[in-house]
Formats: C-alpha cells, sequence, structure tokens
C-alpha cells in the first residue's frame, strides 16, 4: 500500500520549568493512501503532539516526517507552510474560523494564501460549502452559525485546496451528539471520495468511524487494529431521524461524550 | 498572496475595529495638519515680507553705521555704533555718486502724536524730498513735503494709515494740526494701508523731513542713509563706489547692503523659521508614528489566534507581515490625507488673520513622512507577528 504520509523515529520534548517532558518517545507511523485512520488514546498521551507534527505545524525534536516521499524535517517556516497550504487539511475541535468574517471568505483564505484568482476562488469555495450542505449559508458570519455548522465551515475550508490528507483533531469533541454524527458522516463521505482522512479522538465510538486505529499512551503507539464493525455515520444518521435510536449506539456515543472531555475551547478565534 | 489581497484584509481588519482605528488616526492628523499648517504660515509671512520688500524697487542701496561682517545681521552690532552718519555725508554721496541717484538721508525714532484729545505712539521717518521714492508709499490724499521743507526744516507730516484711522477716524486729515511731542505739526499727505500687519511698521509710521526729525529728537545724526540706483543694473557697481566714498571717515564703521542682499537675509531667516516650526510640527508627527506602533501591537497580540489560522492554512511569513504592514500604513496614509485636508482648510481659514501660502512641498513632505511613519513604526509590531510559531498562535488565548 502506499503511504501518505510517514513518521519514523520522532521524538518530540518539551522543557516545562527546567523539566524535560517527554510528549512523543519515539513513533513510527504510515498514513496510507485514501485510508481513514483514527489515532486514539487519553488526554495527555501525545496524541495532540503527534497530530501537530503530522500537520507540520510544529517540528519533532528528533526524527524524520514524510509527505509524499517529500522529506519536510529541513524545511524553513515558509516552505512548511507552502505544504500545509497545498497539501494539508485541518479541522479543529474548537473550529478555529476567523470572526466577523463570512462563512465564503473563511473557506477561501487558504486559496488566498495559494494565489488562487478571485473569481475560481469564488466557485471553489461555494463548491466546498455546498458539499458539506451548507450552500445556503454562504455570506453568514461565524457567530451566527451552530457549533456543528462551523465546524463544517472549517471541513469546507480543509478540503477546498484539495489536499492530499485531511486532518481532523477532536472533531466532535466541542459538538452536541447530532452535530457529532453529522461531522463524521461528512468525514466518511469525503474518504469514500478517496481522500486520505487522519482522525485524533479520545472517544472510542468516533475512533470507530474510521477503518484503522492507532493507539497512543505516552507518547508511545502501544497497538494497532483493523476496525471490523465499523460505525455508518449515514446509519447513525438515519437513526436519529426516525427517532428510534438503536441502544448501542446510545450507549456508546453518550458514555463517549460524558466520559473524560477534552479541554474545550470556547469557538471561534476572536 | 498578491498586493490587492493583503489590502482588502488589512482594510476589513482596520473596518472592525472603527472607532480604535480613529483614534489611532488622530495622531497622524494632527501632525499632519500641524506641518501644513505651520509650514503654510511660514511661507507665508515670508512671502508677505519679501513681497513688500520687493516692491520698494530692486535699486535700492542702505548704508548703515556699524560692522555687520562679523556676529550676524542687521541690529546686531548695535552695540558697538562709534560713529554715526551726519547730513554732510549725505550730502557727499550725492555730490560724488553719478547723477540720477537719489540720496536719502534717513532719520528713525519714535513719538506721540496728539490730536484733540487723542494720541498715538507712531515711529518717524524723517526723509528728504526724495524720500517718496524709497519708501514703499502710496499717496492717498495730500503731497510729500517739497525740497523748500525740507531745506527749511518745516513741521510738516505725512500720515500713516494707523494714525490717521486712531487720531482722525479715517477722516480726511491733509490740512489739520496736530502736536507731535508737543509741537505743533501740519499734516500735508497721508498714505495708503499697506497691509500685512507682519510689517505693519509701515503702516504705524509717519513722515516729516529729515531736518525736522532731527530737531524733533535733537539729534545731528541719521539713522542710515538709502540710495536708489538709476537703474537696477547700476547697484552692483554703485557698492564699492558708495564703500569707497565713505571709507575715509569711517573705516571699517559702516556696512552697506543692497536690497537684494537684504532680501536674501531675510528669506535665510525667515526661511530657517519655517523649518523650524515644520521641525516642531514633525515631532508631534513621530508622536503620531508611536501611537501607530502601540496600536499595531495591541492588536498583534489581540489577533494572535488569526495569525495562528492564518499560519496553519498556508500563510508564509511574508503574507502575515505585509498584512500588517499595510495595516499600518494604510493607517498613516488615511491619517495623512485627512491631515493634508484639515491642515489645507485651516491655512484657507487664517488667511484672514495671518498670511498663509500652501506650499506644495509640504504637502508631498508630509504625506511620505506620514506613510514612512507607517511604515517603519508597523514593521516592528508585523515583524513580531509574522515570527510566531504557528502552534504556539493557536493555543495563546
Amino acid at each position: 500500500m502506499t503511504s501518505v504520509l510517514d513518521v519514523v523515529g520522532v521524538v518530540k520534548t518539551y522543557e516545562l520549568e527546567g523539566l524535560e517532558v517527554r510528549a512523543l518517545d519515539g513513533v513510527d507511523m504510515a498514513v496510507h493512501e485514501g485510508e481513514m485512520l483514527a489515532i486514539m488514546g487519553p488526554s495527555g498521551s501525545g496524541k495532540s503532539t503527534l497530530m501537530h507534527i503530522i500537520g507540520l505545524l510544529d517540528r519533532p525534536t528528533t526524527g524524520t516526517v514524510t509527505i509524499e516521499d517529500q522529506d519536510v524535517s529541513n524545511m524553513s517556516a515558509n516552505e512548511l507552510a507552502t505544504v500545509r497550504n497545498r497539501r494539508i487539511g485541518f479541522v479543529f475541535q474548537s473550529f478555529n474560523l476567523l470572526a466577523r468574517t463570512t462563512a465564503m471568505a473563511n473557506v477561501e483564505l487558504p486559496l488566498v494564501y495559494a494565489g488562487v484568482a478571485a473569481s475560481d476562488r469564488t466557485k471553489r469555495a461555494s463548491e466546498a460549502l455546498e458539499r458539506v450542505g451548507l450552500g445556503d449559508r454562504l455570506k453568514h458570519m461565524p457567530n451566527q452559525l451552530s457549533g456543528g455548522q462551523q465546524q463544517r465551515v472549517a471541513i469546507a475550508r480543509a478540503l477546498v485546496t484539495a489536499p492530499s490528507i485531511v486532518l481532523a483533531d477532536e472533531p466532535t469533541g466541542n459538538l452536541d451528539s447530532r452535530s457529532g454524527v453529522e461531522v463524521m458522516d461528512i468525514l466518511q463521505g469525503l474518504n469514500r471520495e478517496g481522500i486520505t482522512v487522519v482522525l485524533v479522538t479520545h472517544d472510542d465510538r468516533v475512533a470507530r468511524h474510521a477503518q484503522r486505529i492507532v493507539h497512543i499512551r505516552d507518547g508511545r503507539i502501544i497497538s494497532e487494529e483493523q476496525v471490523e464493525k465499523r460505525v455508518d455515520a449515514r446509519a447513525e444518521l438515519e437513526a436519529l431521524r426516525s427517532g428510534a435510536v438503536p441502544e448501542h449506539v446510545e450507549n456508546v456515543w453518550v458514555n463517549g461524550n460524558s466520559g473524560v472531555r477534552p479541554d474545550s475551547d470556547d469557538g471561534a478565534a476572536r | 498572496m498578491n498586493f490587492v489581497e493583503s489590502f482588502r484584509i488589512a482594510l476589513r481588519a482596520l473596518n472592525a475595529n472603527k472607532v480604535r482605528s480613529a483614534l489611532t488616526m488622530l495622531g497622524v492628523i494632527i501632525g499632519v495638519a500641524a506641518v501644513i499648517l505651520l509650514v503654510a504660515i511660514g511661507s507665508g509671512v515670508q512671502r508677505d515680507i519679501t513681497g513688500s520688500i520687493e516692491g520698494l524697487g530692486s535699486n535700492l542701496l542702505f548704508a548703515l553705521p556699524g560692522d555687520f561682517s562679523e556676529g550676524g545681521g542687521p541690529g546686531g552690532g548695535g552695540a558697538d555704533i562709534r560713529k554715526r552718519f551726519k547730513m554732510e555725508d549725505a550730502e557727499t554721496l550725492r555730490r560724488r555718486l553719478p547723477a540720477g541717484t537719489v540720496v536719502v538721508p534717513v532719520i528713525q525714532g519714535q513719538a506721540t502724536l496728539k490730536y484733540g484729545n487723542r494720541t498715538f505712539r507712531a515711529s518717524v521717518t524723517g526723509g528728504n524730498d526724495q524720500g517718496d521714492q524709497v519708501f514703499n508709499s502710496t499717496y492717498n490724499t495730500g503731497r510729500h513735503y517739497n525740497r523748500g521743507e525740507y531745506v527749511s526744516g518745516e513741521r510738516v507730516l505725512v500720515l500713516g494709515d494707523g494714525p490717521r484711522q486712531e487720531l482722525f477716524g479715517g477722516q480726511n486729515a491733509v490740512g489739520r494740526e496736530l502736536t507731535v511731542n508737543g509741537q505743533r505739526f501740519k499734516v500735508i499727505g497721508s498714505i495708503e494701508a499697506q497691509g500685512g500687519s507682519l510689517t505693519g511698521d509701515q503702516d504705524n509710521a509717519v513722515y516729516m523731513p529729515a531736518t525736522t526729525a532731527q530737531r524733533l529728537f535733537g539729534t545731528s545724526d541719521l539713522s542710515s542713509i538709502i540710495l536708489k540706483a538709476p537703474e537696477a543694473e547700476d547697484v552692483k557697481a554703485m557698492k564699492p563706489q558708495i564703500e569707497k566714498i565713505l571709507r575715509p571717515r569711517f573705516g571699517d564703521e559702516f556696512t552697506v547692503f543692497t536690497q537684494e542682499e537684504t532680501l536674501g537675509l531675510l528669506t535665510q531667516i525667515l526661511g530657517t523659521l519655517t523649518v523650524m516650526l515644520a521641525g516642531i510640527a514633525g515631532i508631534s508627527l513621530l508622536v503620531g508614528g508611536i501611537g501607530i506602533m502601540n496600536i499595531m501591537l495591541v492588536s498583534v497580540s489581540e489577533r494572535t489566534r488569526e495569525i495562528g489560522i492564518r499560519k496553519a492554512v498556508g500563510a508564509r511569513t511574508y503574507d502575515i507581515m505585509s498584512q500588517f504592514v499595510i495595516e499600518a500604513v494604510v493607517l498613516s496614509v488615511t491619517g495623512g490625507l485627512v491631515g493634508i485636508a484639515i491642515g489645507w482648510l485651516g491655512a484657507l481659514a487664517l488667511q484672514s488673520v495671518v498670511p498663509t501660502e500652501i506650499t506644495w512641498w509640504a504637502v508631498v513632505i508630509a504625506f511620505f513622512f506620514s506613510a514612512a511613519v507607517g511604515v517603519f513604526f508597523g514593521v516592528y509590531p508585523a515583524w513580531r507577528a509574522s515570527r510566531l510559531d504557528p502552534i504556539t498562535a493557536l493555543r495563546y488565548e
């Protein structure tokens, strides 16, 4: 299987009040083309740090990251910015939309930095928003949208550049269950269309939407599993609509959400 | 990302904080308006003064007692004048200079004019019958004193506009009598208002024969001698001639200025003054610039999260940098344009009080200086913003 992204021997250490903290302690991992992968671990396991390194937002202390056979370890900040722009799409737990900026303008943002002409940008951004079901909300500001809608704007922004990978960091963490299912439905839909999706979560239920789960704890990958009974978000939505919530959905989802919530952020950036 | 995009982003950000943007601009507005206004006043005054001197004609020469070759301009060496001009010196000059040269012995002083129960403190200028050719004066009514009145030292005088207004309420004064330092004088003429209050002495002046003035002040000295060459091109040659005539009696203790030299000196002094005014105004522009830097720094830390988002989706250092620099420049240039408008209108409004002249170079300099202020004070905050680590910026609360 071709891998889109390879992480080899990645170590990340922080200095915290004179103490050295090892957030990642030698991680080897590959993301295969077209797969949907979940990185799962409890709070403090290093999964977010790994996510930031995969997303080229942060650099490893040692080790290499290769994206589509291109070693990014020694790239300058500007080169990394270009790779982020062209190959990676981000979905954050706290949405991270620009406040006082329309959904359209938010989705256009990566295209602006890619140097796409204005007319082309408008077309692509409205297509992306339509794809996440927000074709009628183009001119809305983030504060006029629900959390689920904001997250869908963020997904549109992530996929508007047609990236190699979409990275989603606790995408359902700040959402109610229904919106969470909707977001997972969109991510699964993208994956069906061939887009590689990497998901970071502490929630087993969310992780089971993926094909493969990598378990991380204390900065190391402890196990890897192929998901046998994948959760289908579309079926969940159907069930929610008909009112007959299947037992396993209710149990697992609610349990997952009522468990340790990831540190909640307060929505869009100011 | 191209410039137009950066520009649009900057405008959107400024629009989102209208009050703050306006207050930030205020510093630059005041600075630029002050520069334009003060320079306009400076050069207006300069134009006015040089204009009134040029009005005397360009073929004038002034002989003054005292050596001004070192230690500044006229008046600077007043203390060490040992030898003053007498009537004979004027007479000698008249005899030995080419025919057609006007030589006017001048005596100046202050005297109190009294008419009825009104008094006026005027500056008295004594000259001879040809004085009207060298004093910048246009006769309203009446006439200049004649040769006979000059020779016999009659107590006649010509009123400037100031004393005429004060003493006679603007009515025709010719033929009336008044007292000067207690002596009776007859008014034989009056002079039009000169305007340009900064050279106002002319309007406060009364003119009388030098002989009369000498008796009035109890002196046989002259203040200066003013000469008028027949043609403007004679002036250059005449200066050494005058010096040669005066040297045997005065050595180096006198100075001859041509009209041109006087004008040059004045222009220089006034020019320095204008630059000084502009400099003072420039300081306020600088303060305005620091205000911009302050606001930009606040804006950067306030929008750290935004910077993080932009970086995450692919903004390069240059993109962030240009966004903030353009914001600062838009602030300062807009402030500069408003400041120019206010300074311009202010200069027009003040024209009735002070002579003002809007100079294109002050406008251009003020505009570019304000733009430079934006770049200079915007670069540091922008640089701080651009080198933020994306992940640190995203985590910022």
